[in-house]
C-alpha cells in the first residue's frame, strides 16, 4: 500500500469519526430543541405522576405508617407507568412527516441517531420525573433514608425504561392505536428493573447496604445502551418499510 | 455438508407434502406415549408420602412448564431465521408457536394453582416459578396482540420476530430477578417437590410424559403450519387439487 493511500484511509476514516460525532450532536441538538417547543410533552408525565401519587392515599389511605411502609414501591410502579405513557410520541412525528425515513436513508448509521434519541428522551421525560421524585416522596412520607436511594435508583432506572421501552415505541409507530399495545408488549420487559429499582429504596429504608441493587440496575443500563438502539433501528426499518 | 434440505424447507408445498407421511407416525408415537405416561403415572406410580394422590399432577404440570418456555425459544428461533435469511416458512412456524405456547404457560398455572389448593391451602402464592411463568404469558400474549395489530402479514412477522428476539435476551434476566425477588421476600416456608430427590419410580412415568409433550408440541405446531399453509397458499393449484381429493 503506498503511503498516499494510506494516507487518505486514515484521513477518510477520521473524517467518518468526526462526522459520526456531527450526527449524534446536531440529532441530539435538534431533539432537544423540539422537546423544549413541545413542552407539554415534559410537563404531563410528570403531572400524571403527581395525579397518581396522590390517589394513592386517597385509594388505600392517609396514614403515614401504611403509606411510607408501600412508598418504595408506589412511587416506582408509578414512574415506571409514566415512563411508559411518555414512549408512545417518541417516533411518531418523525414517522409522520417522513424525518424518519430521511434518517433511514442517510448515510449515517441508524444506530447512532437512535441513540441519540433515545437520550434525549430520558432527559426530557426520565430525568424530570427523577428529580420530582423526592418530593413526591414526602407526600407519600417516604423515610428519609430513602430519598437519595430513590433519586439514583430512577435516574439509573428510567434511562434502562427509556431504551427498552423505545423499541416498543419503534415497533408500534406505524400503527394508529398504537399506545396500549406498546404498553402490553413493553410491561413484561420492564420486571427486572422493577425489582431491583424498588428493591434499592427498601434496602435503604431497612438499613441495609443498596449498592448491589444499584450496581444490578447499572448493569442493565450498559446493556439496555449497547443493546436496544440494534432492535430499535430493526423496528424502524421494519415500521418504514410498510 | 448438502444444504439442500434447508432451503426446500423454505417450500410451503414441499413441507406440506414431506409432512403429510410424518404426520400420523408422530401422532401414534404421541398417543402411545401420553398414553404410557398416563396410566403409569396417575395409575402405577407410588403415592407421595406427604402430598398424598395430588402430586400427581406434575405428570401435566411439569411436561407443560418445560415445553412453555422451550416454546418460546422455538418461536424466537423461527424468527431469527425468519429475519435472516428472510423465509416465510419460518415465520409460518413462528405465528403457530405463539399460541401453542400462550396455552401450554396457561395450562401450567391452572394446574399449578389446581396443585397449590390442596398443597399449600391456597390458590395463588407469588412463589418465583408461579411470577416467572405469569410473566411467560404475558409475553406470549404481547407476541399475540403484536401479530394482530399489523394490517399487512409481512410486516408482522418481522415485528412479532424482533420482539420475539427481545424477549429472549430478557427472559433470564426476568427470571433471575423473580427468584432474587421471591428470596428476599418470602420466607422459604414453601418447599417446592422439584428441590427435593424425586424417586426414581416416579420420574420415569414423568420423563415419558415429557417427551409425550414434545411429540405433542411437535404435532400440535405442524398442524398449525400446515393449516397455514393450505390458507396462505389458497389460490395455488396444488392447494386446489388437494382440497378437492
Amino acid at each position: 500500500m503506498s503511503s498516499s493511500q494510506a494516507e487518505s484511509q486514515v484521513n477518510a476514516s477520521r473524517s467518518s469519526a468526526t462526522s459520526l460525532y456531527s450526527t449524534l450532536f446536531s440529532v441530539f441538538r435538534r431533539e432537544l430543541r423540539i422537546a423544549f417547543r413541545q413542552q407539554s410533552d415534559m410537563i404531563n408525565p410528570i403531572l400524571f405522576f403527581l395525579m397518581v401519587v396522590t390517589m394513592m392515599p386517597l385509594g388505600i389511605s392517609p396514614q403515614a405508617s401504611v403509606l411510607s411502609e408501600l412508598a418504595p414501591g408506589l412511587l416506582w410502579v408509578i414512574a415506571l407507568l409514566a415512563c411508559l405513557l411518555s414512549l408512545d410520541g417518541l417516533f411518531r412525528s418523525d414517522y409522520e412527516d417522513g424525518t424518519l425515513e430521511q434518517c433511514i436513508l442517510s448515510t449515517q448509521p441508524l444506530y447512532f441517531i437512535v441513540l441519540a434519541k433515545v437520550m434525549v428522551h430520558w432527559l426530557t421525560t426520565g430525568l424530570p420525573l427523577t428529580l420530582v421524585a423526592p418530593l413526591l416522596g414526602v407526600l407519600l412520607s417516604l423515610p428519609t433514608d430513602g430519598f437519595v436511594p430513590l433519586w439514583l435508583s430512577l435516574m439509573l432506572g428510567t434511562a434502562t425504561l427509556s431504551f427498552v421501552g423505545a423499541i416498543g415505541a419503534a415497533l408500534t409507530v406505524s400503527l394508529r392505536k398504537g399506545g396500549l399495545l406498546l404498553s402490553l408488549i413493553i410491561m413484561p420487559l420492564y420486571v427486572p428493573v422493577l425489582i431491583f429499582g424498588a428493591s434499592t429504596v427498601r434496602y435503604a429504608v431497612e438499613g441495609v447496604a443498596y449498592g448491589s441493587t444499584l450496581a444490578v440496575l447499572g448493569g442493565f443500563f450498559a446493556l439496555a445502551f449497547v443493546l436496544a438502539p440494534l432492535a430499535i433501528a430493526g423496528a424502524l426499518r421494519m415500521s418504514v418499510e410498510e | 455438508m448438502n444444504w439442500q434440505w434447508f432451503h426446500r424447507l423454505g417450500s410451503p408445498r414441499w413441507f406440506y407434502e414431506k409432512t403429510s407421511r410424518w404426520m400420523p407416525w408422530l401422532l401414534s408415537v404421541t398417543l402411545l406415549l401420553l398414553a404410557v405416561g398416563v396410566v403409569w403415572g396417575l395409575g402405577y406410580a407410588p403415592m407421595d408420602s406427604k402430598q398424598g394422590n395430588s402430586y400427581r399432577i406434575i405428570y401435566i404440570h411439569v411436561p407443560a412448564a418445560f415445553l412453555a418456555l422451550a416454546g418460546y425459544y422455538v418461536m424466537a428461533i423461527a424468527g431469527a431465521v425468519g429475519i435472516i435469511w428472510q423465509m416465510k416458512m419460518s415465520y409460518t412456524v413462528m405465528r403457530a408457536a405463539a399460541p401453542i405456547g400462550a396455552v401450554l404457560t396457561f395450562l401450567a398455572l391452572v394446574t399449578g394453582a389446581l396443585w397449590g389448593k390442596p398443597t399449600w391451602g391456597t390458590w395463588w402464592v407469588w412463589d418465583a416459578r408461579i411470577t416467572s411463568m405469569l410473566i411467560l404469558l404475558f409475553l406470549y400474549l404481547g407476541i399475540i396482540a403484536l401479530q394482530g395489530a399489523y394490517q399487512q402479514q409481512r410486516t408482522a412477522n418481522k415485528a412479532c420476530a424482533i420482539l420475539a428476539l427481545v424477549g429472549t435476551v430478557n427472559i433470564p434476566i426476568i427470571y433471575k430477578s423473580v427468584d432474587w425477588w421471591f428470596t428476599l421476600h418470602q420466607p422459604a416456608t414453601l418447599k417446592l417437590v422439584g428441590e427435593s430427590s424425586i424417586d426414581p419410580s416416579m420420574a420415569y412415568p414423568l420423563l415419558v410424559m415429557i417427551a409425550g409433550f414434545y411429540g405433542l408440541y411437535s404435532w400440535l405446531l405442524m398442524h398449525w403450519v400446515r393449516a397455514d399453509i393450505l390458507q396462505s397458499e389458497s389460490k395455488t393449484q396444488w392447494v386446489k387439487e388437494i382440497v378437492v381429493k
